[in-house]
């Protein structure tokens, strides 16, 4: 029985080291669910909440840094200009009290499909740093998340930090709830359009065993989109959001339909790339519509 | 009062600081939540567990200051942290103005939620004391309440509002 | 417990004074009128209030319920002891361990205390366990042995009805048909159909059940619970254990919300096994997930209706086919069928009905009590219809509602005429005047909230009304009776001061503070304490029905006036008044003093209780009733209790996500007795039936729950929760003590099909179905 609270990643990893089989413990937002309903029982936590490298981001080269131990808290409030797209996700995740305490590397750790930060960072292609008793290793977040809850982390890993590149451009994260807060996501869907590379990018969540590109849609619109004036053609918008629908392959359960999910996929999708061309014919540098900048 | 018995081997001891005051857990179970432990092994049940999964706010505790859900919190690892329950909040003879609030709007029905809309409450008002009704309601959704339907918890808080600026 | 504490905020109107109040107005604060403040409140917002949950002892045990995973199945062997071995396991007891009756149940004892055979629910207890850890006791249960063989479960209700029976009582509880008028002769011009579901909601109190045993040595236990009825706990509790009812003392503990879901016996006599058997105190709390297998729930519904009217919209008949899904056991099945089908036609002039009702039983969870009783669902169904027949009358929903609303000295379809207030045009017109919210708001508040998922492009405004109804107190000849017994006597500080004790459970609607402000009214004593509510006095009834404000106010009422008489005699007697024979009351307490209305002396109410303590009991009883007949009519309910709702819903049509914004009211309560408290029942009433119009409903498939859970069993939040305005309708009530109604269940009755009717108007839908899901509207076929 034992609990072990590094306060470095060095500490951590010896931790693991010892007991490769440890759980790791961040947030305790999922952890302690599985624990309190005996679906869980520790026997060795390595407690994370301590080691303070893994604390903050920071944006260096254009390319975004966050420890696996930024809250939603954190990115809803320190990032709703960078990110807006990030801090709507963040903001639509469990109750203040979860966002105050749950993390991004936990988030990415659990790998739930209604995971709300994924859809972000999956349309921004984030990867994800482990380090280990074998040393650091990086890989994609397509590559990382497998399955629902199932994640290429290896014994003796500890999630410490995802990372993306900027992308600078209108973003959207829209999320379909059956409560107007505190819901799990029926579906959710990020649409970045990144006006350097011109090319619309979308991650979609609920949808699939994990985050789901659509690729084949992402390339259609970023052909069909006027650049320079935000113009699209309504036909390719919902030609758009056919084919995002078509990449999904969302489930029925207790909380929906597949068949409402489909639906509503491409009514987000729609509406998210309405709302990023609007961006774009009011000006290359706005992010976010007047009408969808974070209230306070 | 004596801590209950717990989990033949798999028992942790460690020290909690809760409303400033040091606490020992002996041999407490591994598992137990910070929840678990402030109810049953330290006499305070201010926090109320009424869904174990965060989902109520119920059991709203502050840790270092942060709004947390004590049942997603695990006990062993809130060592060294400042802890502060509802208990912590006013004096046994001297009500915080959020509490008189809450007794003066009628925010107080069963009573179940209210320990954590107090801490939750406090929170809100410290961090964003001219919050509108909109940001109101956002920042307390995560305090689920039955009885009230939450007319009167918003007017408490709008009362509490109108007190400091006049203040 | 609460210490009385209240002594501030009183603001009496003299608006709120009842024509039937008696004897003395006395200008003590906080009394029958005032927003006086709750006697429990100060420990409630220090978190020093003790729930059930919060019980401890020294040395004491944790108890464990096992349930059943399957919906039916038989029983072929339990093995206990690898659990019992297992080190910290106390004890574990099955059906074999129950020493008395092996069953209880509210209406008829029909349902096991542990599943000895046959299993009918998902959930129905099998075994229990004490163990020294809520941990231990988990691994324990997971540790119990059972051999199911699964049955194909009952899961229809409609088929119930004539399907082979799951229990050896049948599948159908209770079948009632009402006969009124001339049905099969009446016709009307313009006839309109409708069928309608409501599905199966939870009570979703925030307390989970749980409570403390502690046995007494001597064969006999203490039971600390949160209960709505402890007389009726206490006595099944009694009979299962094979006890006499004095060795069951039952005493009620804090309690967090009940809604009609701690009506029946949950872990009151699994608790109370454990502790006589294990000789130790015993702990149970329910996790959320147990508490949603460890009560019932509201009666999901199957309704079929025809409305027929004449061209001026004048109600000629209404045809009603109501089904109830009682689940496995009766619980309250009975009462609640009867009044479904009691209220089917609504709060109008029907001169001729036909109504059938099934109360069955199926292998779903049971049902019984939920806030409205029957009334919820019927509401959904006639509002409904009342709102097609405008459409096919061409005639506005509020102004066919005005033409047809009851009033005093109508009959309603089971032959009763109405003799109390009935101001069914007032609610409706009140809730009507209200203003409306003008703008859409900002994008927070559009449907999808914080999911943001709706631009304003995408927005539809609806507006719908409905108007409700349903009885106070029990009905068809019940007695339920309620005790009360008032102390008065010097404190320590030589000044008078009052103690009530009585039975009535405080569940959170705030009977303590209406107890103190009555004793405040009728005895001018400013300083009232509440003993605890236990099983030491007689019954107060059940905190249900809206009835302990007539009920147990009326008792405590009662006891006041036997003490005032009492108190007088003895003043009297001190000084040699003959008040036997005289034809008037010369002596009258007043303002905290005894006056001789003719002498003009007075005497302080502190002298008069030199000579000792005045104590007097005294037991209420409500006007007389009778069983519905077989032709369903009969004078079956002592009174009746009217709300309209108007409802204001923005509708993201292609997601189907709706945001209600607004719900006003008309809401008939005879007279506030503390308007800050009915407000409070109100707005809490309404996010009940906010929830049950677009949120809240237990899944099943076949028979098992999918969303046991507040991660998936949803309520409403801050951010669901509409503006809402009420206007408070007073006009006494004859016969009720102080004029007042019962406040408690109106909003929950048809704010929920005002909901519904405001997303008809937005989306043109013909919605037959509540909850209304994303898909309902999002999906729906494009011509309906």
């Amino acid at each position: 029985m034992s609990v072990a609270r590094p306060t470095t990643v060095a500490d951590a990893i010896d931790a693991l080291s010892a007991a490769p089989d440890a759980d790791l413990l961040a947030g305790g937002t999922d952890f302690m669910v599985e624990v309190n309903f005996g679906h869980r029982r520790p026997r060795r936590i390595v407690a994370l909440r301590r080691v303070d490298e893994l604390r903050g981001w920071r944006r260096v080269d254009g390319v975004y840094d966050l420890g696996a131990l930024v809250t939603y808290r954190q990115i809803e409030d320190e990032l709703a200009d960078e990110l807006p797209a990030f801090a709507a996700a963040a903001r639509t995740v469990g109750s203040p009290q979860i966002r105050n305490a749950g993390t991004i590397g936990g988030n990415i750790g659990t790998a739930s499909p209604a995971g709300d930060a994924l859809p972000l960072l999956a349309a921004l292609d984030a990867q994800v740093v482990c380090d280990g008793v074998d040393g650091r290793r990086t890989m994609p977040l397509r590559e990382f998340i497998v399955g629902p809850k199932q994640i290429e982390r290896r014994d003796g890993e500890l999630i410490a930090r995802v990372r993306f590149d900027r992308c600078r451009g209108p973003q959207h994260f829209l999320k379909v709830g059956q409560r107007n807060a505190m819901a799990i996501s029926l579906v959710s869907l990020a649409l970045v359009a990144d006006i350097d590379a011109r090319r619309v990018r979308v991650g979609i969540g609920s949808a699939a065993p994990r985050p789901v590109r659509p690729a084949e849609a992402e390339a259609f619109a970023s052909a069909a989109i006027d650049w320079t004036t935000g113009d699209i053609a309504p036909d390719d918008v919902a030609a758009f959001a056919d084919m995002v629908a078509a990449a999904t392959s969302p489930i029925t359960d207790h909380r929906g339909t597949a068949e409402y999910r489909v639906h509503a996929v491409a009514v987000l999708a729609r509406r998210a790339l309405q709302r990023a061309v609007r961006d774009l014919a009011d000006g290359p540098d706005i992010a976010d519509g007047p009408e969808m900048r974070r209230q306070r | 009062m004596t801590q209950p018995s717990t989990v033949n081997d798999e028992s942790v001891t460690y020290g909690l600081r809760v409303n400033g005051r040091e606490h020992g857990v002996q041999a407490g179970w591994l598992g137990e939540s910070l929840l678990y432990v402030l109810r049953e092994r330290l006499g305070l049940p201010g926090a109320k567990n009424a869904c174990e999964q965060g989902e109520c706010g119920s059991c709203s505790v502050l840790l270092d200051d942060v709004l947390v859900c004590a049942c997603c919190v695990l006990g062993a690892d809130a060592v060294g942290s400042d802890i502060r329950t509802v208990e912590g909040i006013g004096q046994p003879d001297s009500l915080t103005d959020v509490q008189c609030a809450f007794l003066a709007e009628g925010a107080v029905q069963c009573g179940f939620c209210t320990p954590g809309l107090i801490v939750a409450v406090h929170d809100l008002l410290d961090r964003s004391p001219d919050a509108d009704e909109l940001a109101v309601r956002e920042a307390i959704s995560g305090n689920l309440c039955r009885c009230t339907g939450y007319g009167r918890i918003f007017a408490a808080v709008a009362a509490v509002q109108r007190e400091r600026a006049d203040a | 417990m609460p210490d009385g504490s209240a002594t501030d905020t009183a603001t009496a109107s003299a608006a709120h004074a009842s024509a039937t109040r008696t004897a003395t107005r006395s200008p003590v604060r906080g009394g029958v009128g005032s927003d006086a403040d709750r006697p429990d409140g100060i420990p409630k917002v220090q978190g020093r209030f003790g729930f059930s949950s919060d019980a401890f002892a020294e040395g004491m045990l944790w108890g464990r319920t096992l349930r059943s995973p399957h919906p039916a199945a038989r029983i072929r062997s339990i093995d206990t002891s690898a659990a019992e071995q297992m080190d910290g396991v106390a004890v574990v007891i099955t059906a074999a361990d129950v020493p008395g009756r092996a069953t209880f149940g509210l209406d008829h004892p029909d349902q096991p205390v542990f599943a000895a055979d046959v299993v009918r629910y998902q959930g129905e207890p099998v075994a229990a366990i004490a163990a020294v850890h809520p941990e231990v006791a988990l691994r324990a249960s997971s540790a119990v042995e059972v051999d199911y063989e699964e049955l194909d479960p009952l899961v229809d209700a409609e088929a119930a009805i004539d399907a082979a029976p799951i229990h050896p009582d049948g599948n159908v509880v209770r079948h009632i048909e009402i006969v009124h008028g001339s049905p099969d002769d009446a016709s009307g011009e313009v006839v309109v159909d409708g069928v309608y579901e409501v599905g199966m909601q939870d009570q979703a109190f925030m307390g989970p059940e749980s409570g403390l045993a502690i046995p007494d040595g001597d064969g006999g236990v203490d039971l600390y619970v949160s209960t709505q009825w402890l007389h009726v706990d206490r006595d099944q509790v009694a009979a299962c254990l094979g006890l006499p009812p004095e060795d069951v003392r039952v005493t009620l503990s804090g309690v967090g919300g009940a809604f009609g879901a701690r009506e029946d016996v949950s872990l009151q006599v699994h608790l109370c096994l454990l502790a006589l058997r294990t000789g130790r105190p015993v702990k149970m709390v329910y996790s959320r997930e147990e508490s949603f297998f460890g009560h019932v729930h509201r009666h999901p519904a199957h309704m079929r209706y025809r409305h027929h009217a004449d061209r001026d919209g004048t109600l000629t008949k209404v045809e009603a086919r109501v089904v109830l899904d009682g689940g496995a056991y009766a619980s309250s099945s009975t009462a609640v069928i009867s009044n479904a089908c009691s209220f089917a036609a609504g709060p109008y002039r029907v001169p001729h009905a036909h109504v059938e009702g099934w109360a069955v039983r199926t292998n779903n969870p049971p049902c019984g009590a939920m806030r409205g009783f029957g009334s919820v669902q019927v509401c959904v169904a006639y509002e409904a219809q009342m709102d097609k027949l405008a459409a096919a009358l061409g005639m506005d929903p509020v102004e066919l509602r005005l033409r047809n609303a009851l009033e005093t000295g109508d009959r309603m379809i089971t032959g009763q005429r109405i003799t109390g207030v009935a101001p069914v045009r007032e609610c409706i017109q009140a809730a009507v005047d209200l203003p409306l919210p003008d703008d859409l708001g900002g994008p927070l508040e559009f449907p999808g909230g914080t999911g943001r998922t709706a631009d304003r492009q995408h927005v539809r405004r609806g507006v719908g009304i409905a108007v409700g109804y349903k009885n106070l107190m029990y009905s068809e000849g019940f007695d339920d009776f309620s005790t009360a017994s008032v102390r008065l006597e010097l404190a320590g500080d030589g000044r008078p001061a009052a103690t009530v004790h009585s039975a009535a459970a405080e569940v959170g609607q705030g009977f303590v503070t209406l107890a103190q402000q009555i004793v405040r009214s009728e005895l001018g004593v400013e300083r009232v304490q509440l003993r605890a509510a236990d099983t030491a006095i007689s019954s107060a009834g059940s905190t249900s029905a809206s009835r302990q404000t007539w009920m147990s106010g009326g008792a405590v009422q009662g006891a006041c006036a036997a003490l005032r008489t009492h108190l007088l005699e003895r003043v009297a007697g001190q000084r040699g008044i003959d008040l036997a024979g005289a034809r008037r009351q010369v002596l009258l307490l007043r303002d905290g003093e005894i006056h001789h209305v003719d002498e003009g002396w007075s005497v302080p109410l502190a002298d008069a209780l030199v000579a000792g303590p005045v104590e007097e009991t005294y037991e209420y009883h409500h006007a007389v009733t009778e069983p519905l007949d077989e032709r369903g009519q009969g004078d079956a309910h002592v009174s009746f209790v009217f709300a309209a709702h108007r409802a204001v819903v923005d509708v993201d049509v292609d997601l189907g996500l709706v945001r209600v914004r607004q719900i006003t009211t008309g809401q008939d309560v005879g007279n506030a007795l503390n308007p800050r408290q009915v407000i409070g029942q109100i707005e809490g009433g309404i996010a009940q039936g906010v929830g049950l119009a677009v949120m809240e409903e237990i899944l099943l498939s076949q028979g098992r729950i999918r969303n046991p859970s507040f991660t998936d069993y949803l309520i409403p939040t801050a951010l669901d929760m509409p503006q809402v305005e009420a206007t408070l309708i007073e006009q006494p009530e004859p016969g009720a003590p102080f004029g007042a109604k019962g406040v408690g269940e109106p909003p929950t009755i048809s704010s929920t099909p005002a909901v519904v009717a405001a997303i008809r108007a937005a989306t043109g839908l013909d919605l037959r179905r509540v909850p209304v899901r994303p898909d309902d509207i999002a999906l729906a076929p494009s011509d309906s």
